[in-house]
């Protein structure tokens, strides 16, 4: 494993973003000016210079901002790591680039999942349904947000 | 002699499936190498750490004729649970593998917490990996895992390896004796309603992060084993054809 760079004593001026997949390294030491992550408690940005941070993701946009560039990716969940010297590793179970979800699918999945979680018994199934439910409405806000 | 071509004949096409089944599995396996990178930037991997509960995670084929490779696996895990045995202090086995299976249930049967066989018989996705790490992790205590795997360096190198995964406590401990992981406590720690429940769920997810990694790569080398052991069975089943063929010629 490369070793990672020693904390410098100025505030870098770019974020070097690591995004990685189970199947994939999606970014590999990219070098960008922002990132906004789904932490749990709400969207997160992260600039060079952030306080060290691990931050547990729940479903919902990662969007990584290089100049006027925005990129979006839709992730499952995961963990972000953010180090002191300014380099960022995502790690996601599972991401896409927003533009492959199919809303009239997302919409489908969140009403299988709305009537599910309303029919279930117990609380495993309950679990399930709801987690279905969370997803499927940040894919959906994910597309018309 | 007829026999013996035969053999050849099998060996040789054994070695064509292993060389088509590495090349599927190796672009799986050097993409997931990204995977567990992050966390040892974080946690570190310190396979010297003293903890209580060991828990020995050998991964090893199903099938045979793949060279020494399983013997190496469980040669290692036997070392590693006679370095970490001592007063109050045990070692536990999850097998992953029917050939470690066979060669550790015959002297350490009463060691043994989890067996886990026919791994491949889908093809290995996460999916698959992390609900075997959610068993392991639900039906054995531990404080530090081991996973013992042979990283696939190339066609001809498999190393034996083992990544460490400790447990949140033990991260604790080693974070406040400082040492590698001494500035784990300048991280805050987003979400949740403890930091402790954030840690667990992190060592949670390094463990099947590292897992999948090691599955794939001891699936790489086996195959990559199977095709140099399968290689030099071709090349003796040749040499003997050629000395009986000689032999045969020569007798009246």
């Amino acid at each position: 494993m490369t070793p990672r760079p020693a904390t410098p004593s100025a505030i870098p001026s770019k974020l070097t973003v690591n995004f990685v997949l189970p199947y994939a390294s999606e970014l590999s030491a990219k070098e960008v000016d922002m990132v906004i992550v789904p932490a749990t408690t709400g969207q997160m940005g992260v600039l060079p210079g952030h306080v060290p941070t691990i931050a547990e993701l729940k479903p919902g946009i990662l969007s990584v901002h290089e100049g006027n560039d925005v990129t979006k990716y839709f992730l499952s969940s995961g963990f972000a790591l953010i180090h002191a010297n300014s380099v960022a590793d995502i790690i996601a179970v599972e991401a896409v680039p927003v533009d492959r979800l199919d809303p009239a699918l997302v919409q489908k999945g969140l009403a299988d999942f709305t009537q599910k979680l309303g029919s279930a018994t117990t609380d495993l199934e309950k679990a399930e349904a709801q987690i279905g439910v969370d997803v499927h409405s940040a894919m959906n806000s994910a597309i018309t947000g | 002699m007829k026999s013996v071509k035969n053999i050849q004949k099998i060996t040789k096409a054994m070695k064509m499936v292993a060389a088509s089944k590495l090349r599927a599995i190796q672009t799986k396996a050097e993409n997931s190498r990204g995977l567990w990178q992050p966390f040892t930037a974080l946690l570190g991997d310190l396979p010297s750490a003293d903890v209580k509960k060991n828990v020995v995670v050998t991964i090893s084929s199903d099938k045979g004729l793949c060279g020494g490779i399983n013997s190496t696996s469980v040669k290692i895990s036997k070392g590693l649970h006679k370095l970490n045995s001592g007063p109050e202090k045990e070692t536990k086995y999850v097998i992953l593998g029917e050939k470690a299976k066979a060669q550790l249930v015959r002297d350490s049967k009463k060691d043994i917490e989890l067996i886990i066989t026919e791994l491949q018989k889908n093809p290995l996705n996460y999916t698959q990996v992390s609900v075997l790490a959610d068993e392991i992790l639900k039906n054995v205590e531990y404080d530090a895992l081991r996973i013992v795997f042979n990283k696939f360096h190339s066609v001809v190198s498999f190393v034996p390896t083992v990544s460490t995964v400790l447990s949140p406590e033990i991260v604790e401990r080693e974070a406040e004796s400082g040492g590698k992981l001494g500035d784990l406590d300048s991280y805050e720690v987003e979400g949740g309603e403890t930091k402790g429940e954030i840690l667990q769920n992190l060592a949670e997810f390094q463990f099947s992060c590292v897992m999948f990694n090691a599955v794939l790569e001891n699936a790489c080398s086996e195959q990559g084993a199977r095709m140099s052991a399968m290689d030099s069975s071709s090349r003796n089943a040749g040499d003997m054809l050629d000395r009986l063929t000689l032999t045969y010629n020569r007798s009246p």
